[in-house]
């Protein structure tokens, strides 16, 4: 009985351990886990010129210009937008008002030079009808960072963020 | 709990639950693949490529389902010695394996046309290939022992150990932004349309009640082949007995 009861312990007390340990080893690496910064966040971060991050958010609506096979976009996380210019093949997904990530660095004039962009949508599978009936009776909240894919945690700039949220965007 | 360590008990329950498990499946397979993959509606922005959804999440459910019964048995194993909670576990782990292979394989043919990429590593996608490779490591190590025993223990605690991933999977897209979508469930309930809902639901049902009918076929021959050790090791030992001594 006492053996049995030091196992359970033992188990219960290693399983609390690793958790404990888990957790701080995960938030310790909070800035490499999360996948893509917010244009907030990348307007607060001093972020050298050619450093590769992904930035992630809506893609404003009206901002899209198509110039053959050059783009050029605006990201918004309703907080603050960021400039996008991009050289390629999008994802079907790409539409005004949709989540999108772009990986890329920082280019001259504080617009963001994409090498990649991928599509994020959101997790409210419907059909089209339910998705016509919704806009219909105004009850569709696309691009307000609800329904975009876009949880409004994200917009918060992360507690390791540097204390100058005020920093106008360069 | 400890009436279910008796192996004869166990496998009475086993047994009266197989024919239901192995029904429900059927039908729920017969119903739902046709509902799922023809019939249901597509998606108002993904189209027909919402179909994979139905496979991809009920694997995923079912490859978090299956961990949890592997690191509970385990935890039976290490705590009262059950030797059932091992077998559990043990039968569970290569269907485990196969179900998140399956997830990582449907997402990977979901993301190229919806997201424009195989794979990235996101906080979601990153944490469910560490649960394939925990799988595989789990059958490894139980194998790699010359000692059997010592083999199951040391696979054991690497399944508990392996549990920590479980939450950091579930709530990966919450805790880290990510490529992958937010999870369907809702405090308030589901994000999905109910004509979406329902197949899903078919094939969750379909896909657990098939690994409850497979966990007890896979019981029942691992059962089967401890008794032909056993019966084995007997013969070998009367053989050596009838040996006359020099």
């Amino acid at each position: 009985m006492t053996r049995k009861k030091r196992r359970i312990y033992f188990v219960m007390l290693g399983l609390l351990g690793l958790g404990v340990g888990t957790a701080l080893v995960l938030t310790a690496f909070q800035d490499n886990i999360v996948f893509f910064f917010s244009p907030t966040e990348v307007a607060t971060r001093q972020l050298a010129p050619e450093q590769r991050i992904r930035i992630g958010g809506l893609i404003e609506a009206g901002s899209v210009v198509k110039n053959g096979e050059d783009i050029s976009f605006a990201v918004t996380d309703m907080n603050a937008t960021l400039k996008v210019q991009y050289r390629g093949l999008l994802p079907d997904l790409f539409r005004e008002g949709q989540g999108v990530i772009a990986e890329g660095s920082m280019g001259p004039g504080g617009v963001f030079v994409a090498r990649e962009v991928l599509a994020k949508h959101d997790e409210n599978y419907m059909p089209r009808e339910v998705a016509d009936a919704l806009k219909k009776s105004g009850r569709w909240n696309e691009g307000e960072g609800k329904a975009g894919g876009m949880p409004t945690t994200d917009l918060k700039p992360t507690s390791t963020a540097p204390a100058s949220p005020n920093t106008p965007n360069p | 709990m400890h009436r279910f360590a008796n192996p004869t008990q166990f496998m009475r329950i086993a047994n009266a639950i197989y024919p239901w498990a192995a029904g429900l499946s059927a039908i729920l397979f017969l119903v739902g693949l046709p509902v799922a993959l023809v019939t249901s509606p597509p998606d108002y922005q993904q189209g027909e490529t919402v179909r994979i959804f139905y496979i991809h999440v009920s694997s995923a459910w079912m490859m978090m389902v299956v961990y949890s019964a592997m690191a509970g048995g385990s935890a039976a194993f290490l705590i009262w010695r059950h030797p059932m909670a091992n077998l559990v576990a043990k039968a569970s782990a290569p269907m485990g394996a196969s179900f998140a292979a399956l997830t990582l394989l449907t997402g990977m043919l979901w993301g190229q046309p919806m997201w424009g990429t195989f794979w990235v590593w996101d906080a979601r996608l990153t944490s469910t290939l560490i649960l394939f490779f925990l799988y595989l490591g789990y059958l490894a190590l139980g194998d790699a022992f010359e000692d059997s025993e010592r083999g199951d223990k040391a696979a054991a605690i690497l399944a508990l150990v392996g549990s920590v991933n479980l939450p950091i999977i579930h709530f990966s897209v919450e805790w880290w932004n990510t490529l992958h979508q937010p999870s369907i469930i809702k405090m308030t309930g589901f994000t999905v349309d109910g004509s979406i809902l329902l197949p899903l639901f078919l094939m969750l049902g379909a896909f657990t009640s098939y690994y409850v009918a497979v966990l007890v076929l896979r019981l029942r021959s691992e059962l089967l082949a401890a008794k032909i050790r056993n019966a084995r090791m007997s013969q070998v030992a009367v053989n050596q007995a009838a040996q006359p001594a020099e």
